[in-house]
């Protein structure tokens, strides 16, 4: 078998993993970057909306080509879609900002990897790993259909939520059922929505998950449904999920489908281990989605970096020891926030629509910029009292 | 017998992440099932976003 040498070999070109190999790479470390398709941001996989602020802790500059549109705030719909809650983009956190356009930024994201040295295979599956004494050395792959050997001294595994190389390693990625999302998208054009808002629907419509209309501009939008997969019976309910709600929705109904795009996302705590001796996990396969949105671009960037970065210190002693930096750093950004959002996200799964209507109607009636958790209480308490108890624990 | 149907399989990966046995591997465009390894969970059968995933022991 034809054997390459590297410092670091990066697992699938998703943006934790191109984030991961441009700052390795930038440490003067000579590594690959594989991507098992043959082309890298495509088949999108993905909703696409993000907020901006974090772009700059990764240094991401802005450029207009990989933005589809621009997005003032949120709009989340009670179930019975009497209620609205209106969040400015600061409120709403990680899923507005931009609506991406993936197959440019993935690309964009490669490019700025390969600039700082690394080596890009496309058409390259990782089929198998290489360890030695229970250390990661590399990996086989097979490029343009030959098995290769590719040895390096530490493995960074980026291969979405498949996540199979932690897996093949010995890392625990396994997922329960409740913290398992399936999700289904069209990309739809010809339809009438609200431009510069996302929009979010919650309950029944979409059990443990939600339906989102993330604007393309020009009439387009990516109209998608997540849920949780302890609330899925039977083959093929997501879609039938995202169907029904589009039928009863004439301003999309009218629409046509220009893309179906299909996946899932994990809703869990951050794992115990996401190191091992040579390895390291990012972003989706790492499980680091947020539980209540289930964005996971941001935090594939930034675990991609920390990896990169704890890559050059360890590269001559990659210990599972010295790897632990890179999980400590994981553990301190996201450890508490995704334990948190994760016990929000089961509560309000348990919450019936005739709950959630009660809530949306107080909480919409909230000024903005006045929403915490106090007035919420308070404006429960005034308007629907017997379910302050419900909700005592969530707030 | 456990398998992905190729004419409504999206090639998505979603089966393999949700697999808590780790037997289905997708092999670029093609999923492939490790039947030995199998458990019959069903989670795949339930969670693939186009039920694509077909086994003749499965029953709601």
């Amino acid at each position: 078998m034809k054997r390459y040498e590297c410092d670091v070999l990066v697992i699938g070109a998703g943006p934790g993993g191109s984030m991961a190999a441009r700052f390795a790479a930038r440490h003067g470390l000579r590594v690959f970057l594989i991507e098992k398709r043959p082309e890298i941001g495509v088949p999108v996989r993905c909703a696409e909306g993000i907020s901006r602020a974090w772009m700059e802790e990764v240094e991401i500059p802005v450029e207009k080509h990989w933005i589809d549109t621009e997005i003032d705030g949120a709009k989340i719909y009670s179930p019975d879609e009497k209620s609205i809650v209106v969040l400015s983009a600061e409120q709403a956190g990680n899923e507005v900002g931009f609506v991406l356009n993936r197959e440019y930024f993935d690309k964009y994201l490669a490019s700025l990897a390969a600039e700082e040295g690394a080596e890009i295979w496309l058409k390259s599956p990782a089929i198998d790993i290489i360890k030695e004494d229970g250390q990661v050395k590399g990996a086989i792959v097979r490029k343009f259909g030959e098995n290769v050997e590719i040895h390096a001294k530490i493995v960074i595994a980026a291969d979405g939520f498949e996540s199979q190389v932690a897996r093949w390693a010995g890392l625990n990625t396994v997922l329960r059922e409740r913290d398992v999302v399936s999700c289904v998208q069209y990309r739809m054009t010809n339809i009438d929505i609200e431009e510069n808002f996302t929009h979010f629907y919650i309950g029944s419509c979409a059990p443990g998950g939600y339906l989102w209309i993330f604007p393309k501009g020009e009439n387009e939008a990516n109209v998608g449904i997540g849920v949780a997969l302890n609330k899925l019976h039977e083959p093929g309910e997501v879609k039938r999920y995202l169907d029904e709600f589009i039928e009863k929705h004439s301003n999309l109904r009218k629409g046509s489908v220009l893309q179906i795009v299909t996946g899932a996302v994990s809703t869990c705590p951050v794992p115990k281990r996401i190191v091992d001796n040579g390895i390291m996990l990012v972003g989706d396969a790492a499980r680091l989605i947020d539980p209540i949105t289930g964005g996971g671009i941001a935090n594939a960037c930034i675990s991609g970096k920390y990896a990169g970065e704890v890559s050059a210190k360890c590269i001559d002693n990659p210990t599972k020891e010295c790897l632990e930096e890179y999980q400590e750093l994981v553990k301190k950004k996201w450890g508490r926030k995704h334990l948190r959002n994760w016990f929000v996200k089961e509560k309000l799964a348990s919450l019936s629509d005739g709950t959630l209507n009660k809530l949306m109607d107080v909480i919409s009636q909230v000024k903005i910029g006045e929403i915490s958790v106090r007035a919420i209480l308070e404006a429960v308490q005034e308007k629907y009292p017997e379910l302050v108890e419900e909700f005592e624990d969530l707030l | 017998m456990i398998r992905a149907e190729p004419s409504i399989c999206n090639y998505c990966g979603a089966c393999v992440g949700m697999c808590p046995v780790n037997c289905i591997f997708l092999d670029e465009t093609v999923i492939k099932i490790n039947e030995d390894k199998c458990v019959k969970c069903g989670f795949c059968i339930r969670g693939c976003p186009m039920g694509a995933i077909l086994a003749d022991w499965w029953s709601k």
